[in-house]
């Protein structure tokens, strides 16, 4: 075997070590588990890092039968290399949300419970990994299903009445959206025979020419879509959203916004492409409407957080914003509008999880409450909290330098390359979004630095939890990175995408 | 207990009586139902109203501050030690689940919300419906599922995986990978079952039994010892074991398998507990027995299908063989394979089940 050849392994690798290492956690106390699940994470990444060098190198992506037979038969797997920059990313937010919640999670989990924890961590990271590589609908079924649950465990694993009513919400409208997805799935069985992304792609394409089964097509890609969009919580369907991440113990809400409904979106975007085709979505107006709930939630999702005097769910209903820019990229039509949109999944993931482990540094000296007007001075009571959350908050609102200024600009060259007739209502939206970003954001930064007059309040040393300082230290070098060294991001991006087609 | 000349006085319509029997108050032939939910309970439904969130627990608890008060405890870490937690949770954090005001935009919103909902519901049911209609015929030769897919497994099935059952073949042997998957969604869904029920520490489960008894009477927690129970089970628990376990290990020759197998055996185990009591089983099956097993089962499943994924992508030798069809030791992996999805899903059947009944195992 030469080495090419074994490198071709390292995905599948990726996915077996997390998957047995979750079954393995369940045995554990919690400690141990905590150790194991955090060298799963830095392996993956480290392995996932590989096979992004390995696909940049022989700039193809590669196929590896998951099985004695070969795919449409049995399973595959499909790496390129937007599928190995999206899994490092991955890796790295989990390694860094979990860093930064370690703390919460001892005082929050009953102590029977704490290996759970890592069970579900590491349930969903094989999932993440499985839905990012899988060439099979059927498949990227079964780890949607594995996702939703663990999910839904991370909620309510702190068990207060309103994790649990979060956890429940939750679970209604992901269960909707799977049942959704799994009809779409079906009827493009039906129609196509295939359960192959590659072979179901080809069918698809003579289908759409030749105008059979116009009506059941039109019907799967906007089942698939719509069970999607709940599930990755578009406006209308965000109504789960709040709570979830408003109460969930803290490394819970990060994964959660940051990396569990950026999976689904993946999964959209392979679908688009692999499944679908990207020609043949951009005929059907489900694009438009993606489009449209794209701007609507990206208005209201910030008219609600600018209204909530609770910061958690300000940060969660901010998600819902973010959301809707992703969406919005997606509904542009374009290959801009898609590398903008991938690239707004990473800057999100890297600010989103910062602001949530930066507020719970600023809340817990502020006597554990979370109203807006307590947080006076909580900067200068938890300086590092301050600082990452003022980064996060930078980078949210869109200032050059962070990420977030990447993502809208690129967001903006696609508005502006469209001839679509979105050219509009893209900057217009935009805008206001913007602004809308910074009324709620920047009242807050402005908030954690006005100084409380209170004398001698209790004040954390710099650096008294090690751990929680290198998370928020990890996520700011993430934040600037992909501010500050973009293009080799989007390229990566760009390179990725054309080989989906 | 139900005083018979009043009843009869005041005997109900049929129509009343087959109300309250559709809501499962009571039973037409024996009266009250052997298992109901406390009157008291919160969230319990008697006569169509909803009994007040915890009103019940409220009281207990006033009345025990009350009495705690009086006898001259001020140390609040002691007050605090009476009120249960569910308590504490509800009071923290039901301040954002009040009503709102009752604004006239409100209910119109509450008057439409069903009306529109029902709409929306029809709407989708006959879109779906008009898109079935547009589906390939049902079974028909040449529909597109019937392609050269189905085709290898149904004609090269037998000498490829080995195994009779070709849907065995499929899904332990061409599409393991889903197996695999789903049989982790079992177990993913056993462990969040045990965060949300699972009663862990010492003190928990003293001040769950203390609560238990002030709100549920005996019946209703644990079953009668019921001689027709008692004497079924006797009988069919042994044969539904065997029959389960038949189902499993001829899952690779005939119809069965591990999941349908796994469900047979699960479902005896409940019989057993449900006519033996928990003592009984709890020494058969304990939170640690699942532990052992689902580690085992699901940990040999992911390495042994780990060696054939990666013998099979790479080109191989693989030391597994598919053996002589027909034989119970054949079909290479099918079998163990079938084992292992057996006994998970039987221990997820029996722990859904000890979970929601009474919180551990």
């Amino acid at each position: 075997m030469t080495l090419n050849q074994f490198l071709q392994n390292l995905p599948f690798f990726s996915i077996m070590i997390a998957l047995i290492s979750g079954v393995v956690c369940s045995v554990l106390p919690g400690k141990a588990a905590k150790r194991v699940n955090a060298g799963v994470i830095v392996t993956v990444a480290v392995l996932s890092a590989a096979t992004l060098v390995y696909t940049l190198r022989t700039g193809t992506y590669f196929v590896y039968t998951m099985g004695h037979f070969p795919a449409p038969w049995g399973n595959e797997i499909r790496a390129g290399v937007l599928e190995a920059l999206t899994a490092l990313m991955f890796c790295i937010v989990m390694l860094l949300s979990l860093m930064g919640g370690y703390h919460k999670l001892d005082e929050e989990v009953e102590p029977g419970k704490v290996n759970y924890y890592y069970v579900l961590v590491n349930l969903l990271l094989t999932s993440l990994l499985a839905l990012i590589y899988t060439n099979d609908l059927f498949t990227a079924y079964v780890f949607v299903e594995i996702n939703t649950i663990a999910a839904c465990g991370l909620i309510m694993i702190r068990q207060i009445g309103r994790t649990i009513e979060a956890a429940v919400r939750y679970m209604i409208m992901n269960l909707l959206g799977s049942g959704l997805l799994l009809l779409g799935i079906c009827m493009m069985y039906g129609i196509t025979g295939h359960l192959l992304m590659s072979n179901i792609q080809e069918s698809v394409a003579q289908l759409a020419a030749s105008g059979e089964y116009h009506v059941p097509l039109l019907v799967s890609i906007a089942l698939m879509c719509v069970g999607l969009a709940i599930k990755s919580a578009l406006f209308p369907f965000h109504t789960w959203l709040p709570d979830a991440y408003g109460y969930s113990t803290i490394s819970s809400a990060a994964i959660l916004s940051s990396l569990v409904s950026k999976g689904y979106i993946f999964l959209l975007i392979k679908i688009i492409y692999r499944v679908v085709g990207f020609e043949v979505f951009q005929e059907t107006h489900i694009v438009n409407v993606l489009f449209v709930f794209g701007l609507a939630g990206m208005i209201f999702g910030s008219l609600s957080a600018i209204r909530e005097n609770d910061v958690r769910r300000m940060v969660a209903f901010s998600s819902i914003a973010q959301i809707g820019y992703i969406y919005m990229g997606i509904g542009l039509g374009s290959e801009l509008g898609m590398i903008a949109a991938v690239f707004h999944i990473f800057s999100h993931s890297a600010s989103k999880a910062l602001v949530f482990i930066s507020t719970i540094g600023m809340t817990d000296m502020s006597g554990f409450s979370r109203k807006f007007i307590r947080l006076t001075g909580a900067a200068y009571r938890n300086v590092i909290a301050g600082i990452g959350f003022t980064v996060a908050s930078l980078s949210m609102v869109g200032v050059p330098l962070f990420a977030g200024f990447i993502s809208k600009l690129l967001f903006a060259q696609a508005g502006v390359s469209n001839h679509a007739g979105k050219l509009l209502p893209t900057m217009i939206v935009l805008a206001v979004s913007t602004i809308l970003n910074a009324i709620y954001y920047l009242k807050t930064v402005i908030r954690i630095y006005v100084p409380s007059g209170v004398k001698d309040e209790p004040r954390t040393v710099f650096g008294a939890n090690k751990c929680y300082t290198a998370a928020i230290i990890g996520f700011i070098l993430l934040n600037f990175t992909l501010g500050i060294f973009s293009q080799p991001f989007v390229d990566m991006i760009s390179e990725g995408l054309s080989m989906f087609a | 207990m139900i005083d018979l000349d009043k009843e009869k006085a005041s005997r109900p319509s049929f129509r009343e009586r087959f109300h309250t029997w559709m809501e499962g108050e009571q039973d037409l032939y024996i009266g009250e139902l052997e298992m109901r939910p406390p009157k008291n309970a919160p969230g319990a439904d008697v006569k169509g109203k909803k009994v007040q969130q915890d009103d019940g627990r409220q009281e207990v608890t006033r009345e025990k501050l009350k009495k705690a008060l009086a006898s001259g405890t001020e140390n609040p870490e002691e007050l605090r030690k009476l009120v249960p937690d569910t308590i504490v949770n509800m009071a923290e954090s039901t301040d954002r689940l009040k009503p709102v005001s009752r604004r006239p935009l409100k209910i119109l919103f509450d008057k439409a919300y069903p009306v529109l909902a029902t709409v929306m519901c029809i709407a989708i049911v006959i879109l779906l419906l008009v898109t079935v209609s547009w589906m390939p015929p049902f079974g028909s030769a040449d529909n597109p599922a019937s392609n050269e897919v189905a085709q290898r497994y149904i004609e090269q099935g037998l000498t490829e995986t080995g195994a009779v059952n070709i849907v065995s073949g499929m899904i332990l042997d061409y599409r393991a990978f889903d197996t695999l998957g789903e049989s982790n969604v079992l177990f993913i869904a056993t462990i969040v079952v045990i965060i949300l029920m699972r009663v862990d520490s010492k003190e928990e489960k003293e001040k769950l039994s203390q609560e238990e008894e002030i709100y549920t009477d005996e019946k209703t927690l644990e079953p009668k010892n019921d001689v027709i129970i008692k004497t079924v089970a006797f009988i069919l628990v042994p044969m539904l074991l065997i029959f389960g376990i038949y189902i499993i290990l001829c899952g690779h020759l005939g119809p069965g398998g591990g999941f349908s197998g796994g469900a047979v055996i699960g479902a005896s185990l409940i019989l057993y507990a449900n006519a033996f009591g928990f003592q009984r089983m709890g020494k058969l099956f304990t939170a640690k027995t699942y532990k052992v097993i689902s580690f085992c089962a699901l940990g040999f499943y992911a390495l042994a299908k780990s060696y054939s994924f990666f013998t099979g992508a790479n080109g191989l030798e693989s030391i597994i063989s598919t053996g002589v069809p027909g034989r119970i030791l054949s079909a290479g992996l099918i079998l163990p394979l079938n084992i292992c999805v057996g006994l998970v899903v039987a221990c997820t059947m029996y722990s859904f089940y000890v979970l929601f009944r009474k919180g551990g195992y």
